[in-house]
């Protein structure tokens, strides 16, 4: 019974949620306070019935109800508790559950944390989010029902969860990103709802900041963590594939990232109001095509789910209504929007001009590359292509590179108009010495001299110390410590720093080869010595596994024993690789075994990687920054008022 | 002096609307070049055969790892195997390196490299599908129309 009650808490979902979309809306029209304050209150039924929904589908998984067909092909009675629960949303039909049940939790976030929002705006908000709940719920229940069940005859044990997918990071990397690409759909609803009243005011961007800036931070978690699995999961050691699913998370990112920004613009000087807006859009719609693209199987991918051109069908129809109707609205209404301020080129307004128009041509080179395959398919009558990595790395590279210079100097800028040398008569000893430090480290690790890698590592530098040194400026000099915005906003930048660092250390530097190795043979890469001790059998819950034992020296000294494995999922019967790494904050150890290749003799791929956790350290550096952001007591005001005036009566 | 004004006003309007147009220009003609070479076309087996491939361009190949073609180097990472289109159409495929968990005899694969003057494949990468009843989509299509014509000829 309980799937049953699953599904039908869906359909109950899906009624509320028109409701949602009509009823607020209607009161908005006819001027009803009460039925726009119904919003909130429909809000709470659409999330319990989506979480008693989840939770039945939980349940399914938990008392191994295989009679559920995703059930049955997503797990096992053998499998770990905790991926019991992970497999929920190691496939389609279940993601798109926890996909839909966020989506309800935002809508729900909104009804209860928008106080500052005035009744009509507040109703029209919800509207926007019931429309788009309507979509989503309708997706699952016409398209891919979890709660289908492959009655009367059903198997007796589930084919298991991908054995890929049985992992830490698939439990946290999903529910994450998943936050941060729905959660585009606040400052989206808001967007629209602000368009149909026809005023854009600073409210509006005060509003949407904090919304768009959670969001933000999730969907980086979200990479981050996507990225640390690849790495040691599944890419052999590498952290980036520029594939069309990462793809699918990244332009988001990067168009959110340019949100954030013009957002502040928008909100403290009122410039670039209607681009704003436009910003916004893109980044749910971008959110979307994500969903479209890792849905439909219309590209080739290592994360793509199963083929259903159903499926695509309906996302696809989803997304031209989105983004053909907000860009309807948008038409129509932000004609009327104006703003009459003006700006030196060194000002940070400018400053936020040039990111966004970067960050912007960032998303299309990368989107041109994600979908050229798709274009050439239909324009030239079925010829299949696909876009490689040196696409990527060719246009986006330079483009981070310009981004990152503006980094230099525009937190630092003010607003209107900058002191034109302010920041190079300060800071001038900064520019002489960090070059040289720079260098020094260069020797001391033993790395060789690469030009651009030089450049870049300084620019890092200097960034991360005049961030600092502008923190602990506007700390000691005020006489309140510095906002949370501020400290977020150094944070994040600081952040990003580090993740470049990293991304340029372990471009430049890092070592690796791929060796057939037997017992006794050692090998030596980036002055460690790899040594093939032994290989045994063990034996895992699920899976049996050879499992290679490698001892790591360094100048006679032991570093490290790693214990790759090769496992062997019995009833998924999938062979799959299980790194081992000795991680460090100056370099990762890694290594991976292939497949045994005659005699003894194993296929290895070993690499010593320095400074990759940077990469992952500054992404959630950047993710905390954001979130730091929230706490912001500007975002708290109006609440803090209304108390005091209650108090006060 | 209001004139004046206006017309500096216009005059770095106009210096921005330039900027921003010879620069997104710039940009679209270096990104469409990049994509131009970057672009790997796929060639199914038959093609590749019948010399409708070039040789020494990047390409992808895919097709069925041939059951007993998987040949393995005695001292290295060298391996060769036969994909096919299940019908006709053959063609060897030299790699150096790690194959993927999943590439197993007679099941799809995917791979990027150049064809020699032999008109054997050197892969650069193989693929194949984390996922065991995945077909790359390339291949299917590969042995759908092979299949087809298949029948064609023989009915």
């Amino acid at each position: 019974m309980i799937p049953e009650f699953g599904h039908f808490a869906l359909i109950l979902a899906l009624g509320l949620s028109a409701a949602l979309a009509v009823v607020p809306a209607m009161g908005v029209a006819r001027g009803d306070p009460l039925l726009m304050r119904s919003g909130s209150f429909i809000a709470c039924g659409i999330f319990v019935f989506l979480l008693f929904s989840f939770f039945c589908l939980m349940e399914s998984f938990l008392s191994d109800d295989f009679s559920v067909r995703y059930v049955a092909n997503n797990s096992n009675s053998a499998l770990p508790v905790q991926y019991k629960i992970s497999a929920i949303w190691g496939a389609h039909e279940g993601s798109f559950l926890l996909w839909t049940l966020i989506m309800g939790g935002w809508t729900l976030a909104v009804a209860f944390f928008s106080n500052s929002l005035t009744f009509d705006m507040k109703a029209r908000v919800l509207s926007v989010m019931g429309l788009l709940n309507v979509g989503f719920i309708s997706f699952i229940l016409f398209a891919s029902n979890p709660f289908d069940r492959s009655l009367p005859f059903y198997p007796q044990d589930g084919a298991d969860l991908n054995p890929l997918l049985q992992d830490f990071g698939l439990i946290v990397h999903p529910p994450m990103l998943y936050m941060g690409y729905v959660g585009f759909a606040v400052p989206f609803a808001l967007a629209i709802a602000t368009l149909t009243t026809g005023r854009l005011d600073a409210a509006w961007a005060k509003w949407s900041r904090p919304w768009t800036n959670a969001a933000w931070a999730f969907l980086t978690i979200g990479i981050t963590l996507g990225s640390w699995w690849a790495y040691y999961e599944l890419g052999w050691g590498g952290w980036w594939f520029w594939d069309a699913v990462e793809n699918a998370s990244f332009m988001p990112w990067l168009v959110g990232t340019a949100l954030i920004h013009s957002l502040a613009a928008s909100e403290k000087r009122g410039v670039f109001k209607s681009w704003t807006v436009l910003l916004a859009i893109a980044t749910f719609s971008l959110s979307l095509l994500g969903a479209f693209l890792v849905r439909s199987g219309v590209l080739t991918s290592v994360h793509a789910f199963a083929v259903d051109p159903t499926r695509g069908l309906f996302i696809l129809i989803f997304l031209v209504l989105v983004i053909g109707g907000s860009l309807v609205i948008y038409a129509l209404k932000a004609s009327g929007i104006r703003s009459e301020v003006s700006f030196k080129w060194n000002s940070r307004e400018a400053m936020l001009l040039t990111n966004n128009l970067l960050l912007v041509v960032a998303t299309a080179a990368v989107l041109l590359g994600t979908l050229y395959p798709l274009l050439y398919e239909v324009l030239t009558d079925g010829k299949k292509i696909s876009v490689g990595p040196p696409y990527f790395n060719r246009v986006f590279v330079p483009v981070a590179l310009l981004l990152f210079l503006v980094m230099i100097i525009a937190p630092f800028s003010r607003w209107r108009k900058t002191g034109s040398d302010r920041l190079l008569r300060n800071n001038w000893v900064l520019f002489l010495i960090a070059p040289a430090v720079v260098f020094a480290a260069t020797l001391l690790f033993g790395m060789t001299f690469e030009p651009l890698a030089l450049f870049i590592e300084t620019i890092a530098l200097c960034i991360l110390v005049l961030l600092g040194k502008s923190w602990r400026d506007s700390a000691k000099g005020g006489w309140r410590s510095p906002s949370a915005s501020y400290t977020g906003m150094i944070l994040g930048h600081a952040g990003m720093a580090v993740a470049i660092l990293g991304v340029v250390i372990t471009v430049y530097y890092s070592e690796g080869r791929d060796v057939r190795l037997q017992p006794g043979d050692t090998v030596s890469l980036s002055g460690y010595d790899f040594h093939f001790e032994s290989v045994g059998k063990v034996k895992g819950p699920n899976y049996v596994a050879d499992q290679a034992v490698f001892s790591v020296r360094r100048g006679g000294k032991e570093v490290a024993m790693l214990k790759p494995e090769k496992r062997f999922y019995s009833v998924a019967r999938n062979v799959m690789t299980e790194a081992d790494l000795d991680p460090g904050i100056f370099r990762d150890l890694y290594i991976a075994l292939g497949e045994p290749i005659g005699e003894d003799a194993w296929a290895v791929r070993l690499h010593v990687k320095p400074f990759v956790r940077w990469i992952w350290v500054g992404g959630l550096l950047v993710a905390a920054g954001g979130f730091i952001t929230l706490i912001d007591r500007r975002y708290r005001r109006r609440k803090v008022k209304t108390a005091l005036a209650g108090a006060a009566t | 002096m209001k004139f004046g004004k206006m017309k500096t006003h216009r005059r770095n309007r106009l210096l921005l609307v330039l900027f921003l147009v010879v620069g997104a220009g710039g940009a679209a003609t270096f990104t469409l070049l990049a994509l131009n070479e970057n672009i790997n076309l796929f060639y199914s087996p038959e093609q590749i055969v019948e010399g409708e491939a070039p040789s020494g361009q990047t390409i992808r190949a895919g097709g069925m790892v041939v059951e007993g073609s998987v040949v393995r180097s005695e001292t290295d990472l060298g391996v060769s195997f036969l994909i096919s289109d299940l019908k006709s159409a053959e063609v060897t495929v030299r790699y150096e390196g790690i194959l993927p968990d999943l590439f197993r005899e007679g099941q799809g694969v995917i791979a990027r490299g150049q064809l020699n003057q032999d008109g054997e494949f050197v892969a650069d990468e193989v693929l194949a599908k984390h996922d065991e009843n995945y077909m790359p989509p390339e291949v299917a299509d590969v042995i759908a129309e092979a299949h087809e014509e298949g029948k064609a000829r023989g009915g």
